[in-house]
């Protein structure tokens, strides 16, 4: 078709001049590459908190909290009330028939980063006898596990690398204990990593403080939620809220991802329309650079399309190796980076990787192009649009 | 400025490029405004924190709360002027989407300590005849609906009634400003007393101890009396002022400092590209005009200021509106930070980094225009 | 007998880059006060070479050139640009104002040289606007002027500060004949009767014959004389 070889024809002439406006390109792309680069970085930050907290939260594995409570650290539960969540249908019973289910209690022990020595709060999680049924992802990497009725803590590997006193034989204090690390322990990178965990009656025992946070149980099947939950609503001695613990991990994390992706995109989007104004300048000084020989084409016979279409060609392929550069930066400073907050949908000190996925990357992409569409498109139209006598007597 | 027509002449040669990136520039500047205002104002708001109060917390954790006998003890250390308490209730109302994060607290003694809270003294009176009584901040209560008189029953998940249920009732006996502290501070008190009875567990600790003291000069010294108090019992003591407790937090919740300046860097070295190469073009363009000047007499000193306080212009008011348009956003900001101005220093940085990027992405091109030579200029060579 | 421009055995050579090329092979030419030379000769014969010295645009490599008892061709390049604005008025083929300027303003660039002040430099920028008849056309853009107009202006700007010398290279190169006619008359009025000198280097001979005097140069030597007396 014709008007596809004509712009083939101009978009080629286009690119092979791009050498001479090396410098005004190099705008475009070096202001994109910073809008995703800022962009792609800051989401890292949500996405990797997103993966570490979901990461805890199983198919077939379900919490219960005191009804009413925001979160499993507000939540208190009785004994009476603990007894009957345990033995109700629907929860996998082990090879003895015993409920493969965790009643899980919680506190916040001051730890000192290694490093700066800043001082965290860190959760200390109690939990019952059956865990490591309950959480088949738990493995002790070193050491071993901690004895009932003794005050020994196992710590999670992200707590090892980035507390003091982490390591077998250390102690640590709470209220009312003094607590020696006998094992360090992994769960696929899941925000349980940061944590430290004892036996809950121990916990309980040390401060005199009654009462459970949570029920964590395993399902017979995901499909056993159900059942499961009517089962507790039902009983009139029970107030509780119970989710599926993936869903739960997801609402604790809403509200910090929410502020985390408004300064993305707040900031991403005032850095975009700078960027888009450091577009025009490229695109319309690419563009009057080249009018004596725009207006040569449309006088030989090329049509406007043509011409706005190799103009938003240039933009776009600019655009995209911003964005493909500023991404890379982002995953080449970034991925993997550790951070810690305190502020990550958990009560304590959370620590996560930033996390540049796939999806991020092609979110920065495609703002870049857009971006550069949006930079290109009103030079386009002015290249299309020249009266032809005036350009071919430019100066 | 005898000058101006010439350096005005040089800016605007090429209208749309000059607006373009004049208009970058701003939006730089008023990213850098926002951001590094909020986080030098951070750095402002916490050192500013009054040095004549003290927090007191359990040292293992301050969730292990200290026993309520501590106040009267405290209260007897040299230098303490006043004592209150906190001890967190977090309720909710009628549904746990609606946190409502409630304090018990001696009302009176937390006024006389908190003196930017404006509260008509016969709320205070009215609070210490009602067992059941609350004080709550007028944004809270106008969130709400809530009205003197008003009963409010707030539910909690952590604190059984002695009824065994869930629910608390509160009357609401008056309302307090605490707009000049900022959104983070706790708005809604309830008596100790009436926790203290009513609650079936948790019942004489407190979460916190809010000390004032006479002298600030002595908030180290009088900080270490109280936890010597303490020391080696079973509720060790932490004291520390508020602004290093406020850093604490800050600090936890993350490398705010570096987030800000790397984004603040990204952003200014991809501008530096765009107005360097502005200048650059702009100087290319009128290789002629500048050989002319120079013909007529302009020395190569002259020539290479001209192009310098082009740049200058150029950055300087863009640089300066991008700066107030920020400064303008700030009174926007007090529901969430109190009272908070953008720091003269933010202006004073963004006034140092308008300067440098003029004169980094001006010095090429005024170079260039300094060694013009005249006959090759104006040959076209 | 002192002219007011002497060239004394001026050479110039240029490095083009390994290649050094030889433009001026020693050159010897006087100019009186009140003269209106013409300067002519080939492409390449180097007459916008000399031009250029006279003017202080460049120096030479060899020899001396003495405008006004002053050897310009010792001055640094500071010196030079100082003394170019004192004594010289320029006038090129191609116009050069700054498109973004104003008649007047155009004109009134020389003068922020010195150190007049602002209602001074007006009153003269009125007056050197008058002298070209543009005068009802100072408000005006180079781009809202004709080619013609254009050049008188850049004739008000050459004249504004009152130099010495004018010196015009090819001033009527882009013009048509009535309009070259028009600049050419002025040129000349103001040679006679406010008794300028003029250096004008030129291609086309009817505009050398509003000059007093022809100098004709080839391959960097002065060839013919021609003295023409006007009446």
């Amino acid at each position: 078709m014709k008007t596809f070889r004509q712009i083939g024809a101009v978009t080629l002439m286009n690119l092979r001049s791009l050498p001479q406006r090396l410098g005004t390109s190099a705008v475009i792309v070096i202001g994109i590459a910073g809008v995703v680069a800022v962009l792609v970085s800051v989401l890292a930050m949500s996405t990797g908190m997103l993966k570490t907290l979901t990461q805890a939260g199983a198919e077939d594995r379900v919490i219960v909290l005191r009804n009413g409570s925001a979160s499993e650290m507000g939540s208190n539960l009785g004994r009476d009330a603990v007894r009957l969540i345990v033995d109700a249908p629907g929860i996998k019973r082990d090879a003895e028939g015993r409920s493969l289910a965790s009643v899980e209690t919680l506190r916040l022990v001051n730890l000192f980063k290694q490093g700066d020595g800043t001082e965290v709060m860190v959760t200390l999680r109690g939990v019952g006898p059956q865990v490591l049924g309950v959480r088949p992802e738990m493995k002790i990497i070193e050491g071993r596990m901690f004895r009932p009725a003794v005050n020994e803590i196992i710590v999670g590997k992200a707590a090892k690398a980035q507390f003091r006193n982490m390591n077998l034989g250390d102690q640590i204090t709470t209220r009312g204990a003094t607590w020696t690390v006998v094992g360090v322990f992994s769960s696929d990178g899941s925000s349980h990593e940061s944590e430290l965990i004892a036996d809950a009656e121990t916990v309980n025992g040390a401060d005199q403080r009654g009462g459970f946070a949570s029920v964590i149980a395993r399902l017979e099947s995901p499909q056993a939620f159900q059942k499961f939950k009517d089962a507790l609503s039902s009983n009139p001695a029970l107030a509780v809220d119970v989710s599926r613990e993936r869903e739960y991990y997801e609402r604790q994390s809403e509200t910090i991802s929410k502020v985390i992706s408004v300064v993305a995109y707040v900031v991403g989007g005032i850095m975009a329309i700078g960027a888009i104004f450091g577009a025009l300048n490229t695109m319309y000084s690419a563009v009057s650079e080249r009018l004596r020989e725009i207006a040569t084409l449309r006088a030989l016979g090329f049509g406007a399309t043509a011409m706005v279409i190799s103009v938003l060609v240039e933009a776009l392929l600019l655009a995209f190796i911003g964005g493909a550069i500023g991404a890379a930066l982002a995953w080449l400073f970034f991925n993997g980076h550790v951070v810690g907050t305190t502020a990550g949908g958990v009560s304590g000190h959370l620590i996560f990787e930033l996390t540049v996925s796939a999806q991020l990357i092609t979110t920065g992409i495609v703002w870049a192009c857009v971006i550069g569409l949006i930079g290109g498109l009103f030079p386009a139209v002015r290249a299309a649009r020249l009266p032809v006598v005036e350009a071919l007597r430019a100066v | 400025m005898k000058y101006l027509p010439l350096i005005w002449a040089g800016l605007w040669r090429k209208k749309a490029r000059t607006i373009f990136t004049m208009l970058s520039i701003v939006v730089a500047f008023l990213l850098f405004g926002l951001l590094q205002g909020i986080n030098q104002g951070f750095n402002t708001v916490v050192q500013n924190l009054d040095v004549d109060r003290l927090y007191v917390t359990a040292k293992t954790n301050l969730t292990d709360g200290l026993p309520i006998a501590y106040a009267s003890r405290i209260k007897a250390v040299p230098g303490v002027r006043q004592v209150s308490y906190w001890t967190y209730f977090a309720g909710y109302y009628q549904d746990s989407r609606n946190p409502i994060p409630a304090f018990a607290t001696d009302p009176v003694a937390l006024f006389d300590i908190y003196k930017d809270l404006k509260i008509k003294p016969e709320y205070l009176q009215a609070m210490q005849r009602t067992r059941t009584g609350v004080l709550i901040n007028e944004q809270l209560a106008a969130k709400y609906r809530w009205k003197l008189g008003d009963r409010i029953p707030l539910g909690t998940s952590i604190w059984t009634n002695k009824d065994g249920s869930n629910t608390w009732n509160f009357d609401v006996v008056g309302t307090f400003d605490s707009s000049d502290l900022g959104g983070g501070f706790p708005g809604f008190y309830l008596n100790q007393s009436y926790f203290d009875e009513a609650a079936a567990f948790g019942r004489g600790t407190v979460h916190y101890y809010i000390v004032a003291i006479d002298d600030p000069a002595q908030a180290t010294a009088v900080s270490q009396r109280i936890d010597a108090l303490f020391v080696n019992s079973a509720n060790e003591t932490r004291t520390q002022t508020e602004s290093a407790l406020a850093q604490m937090q800050l600090k936890q919740i993350g490398d705010i400092n570096f987030i800000v300046n790397a984004i603040v860097g990204a952003v200014l070295f991809t501008l530096l590209f765009l107005t360097a190469n502005t200048m650059m073009q702009s100087v290319r363009e009128r290789t002629g005009e500048l050989a002319v000047l120079k013909t007529l007499g302009f020395s190569d000193g002259k020539v290479l200021s001209l192009v310098l306080i082009e740049s200058l212009a150029l950055c300087a008011f863009a640089a300066a509106t991008g700066i107030a348009l920020a400064a303008t956003a700030f009174p926007l900001l007090k529901p969430i930070f109190g009272n908070f101005q953008m720091p003269g220093i933010v202006v004073a940085m963004g006034a140092g980094l308008a300067l440098l990027l003029a004169f980094i992405s001006g010095f090429a091109p005024a170079w260039r225009a300094r060694q013009l030579n005249i006959v090759d200029a104006l040959a076209g060579r | 007998m002192s002219a007011l421009v002497t060239l004394r055995n001026v050479t110039k050579s240029y490095t083009r880059g390994k290649q050094k090329v030889e433009v001026l092979h020693g050159v010897d030419l006087q100019i009186e006060s009140g003269e209106f030379l013409a300067l002519m000769g080939p492409s390449g014969s180097g007459k916008t070479t000399t031009l250029n010295l006279i003017a202080g645009l460049d120096q030479p490599t060899g020899g001396e050139v003495e405008v006004s008892g002053n050897r310009i061709d010792r001055l640094a390049r500071g010196a030079l640009a100082d003394w170019r604005a004192r004594n010289i008025g320029f006038i090129f083929q191609f116009y050069n104002l700054l498109p973004v300027l104003t008649a007047e303003a155009n004109v009134e660039v020389p003068l922020l040289l010195t150190n007049l002040s602002r209602s001074e430099r007006r009153r003269r920028v009125q007056i050197a606007l008058q002298l070209v008849g543009l005068a009802d056309r100072a408000k005006h853009k180079p781009n809202e002027l004709s080619g013609g107009q254009q050049q008188r202006v850049a004739i008000a700007r050459a004249i504004v500060a009152d130099p010495t010398l004018l010196v015009c290279d090819e001033p009527t190169g882009d013009l048509d004949r009535q309009n070259a006619e028009e600049i050419m008359n002025l040129l000349k009025a103001l040679n006679r009767t406010q008794g300028k000198t003029i250096v004008m280097v030129t291609h086309d001979p009817r505009a050398a014959e509003y000059a007093s005097r022809e100098l004709h140069l080839d391959k960097g030597k002065l060839a013919k004389e021609e003295v023409r007396h006007v009446a």
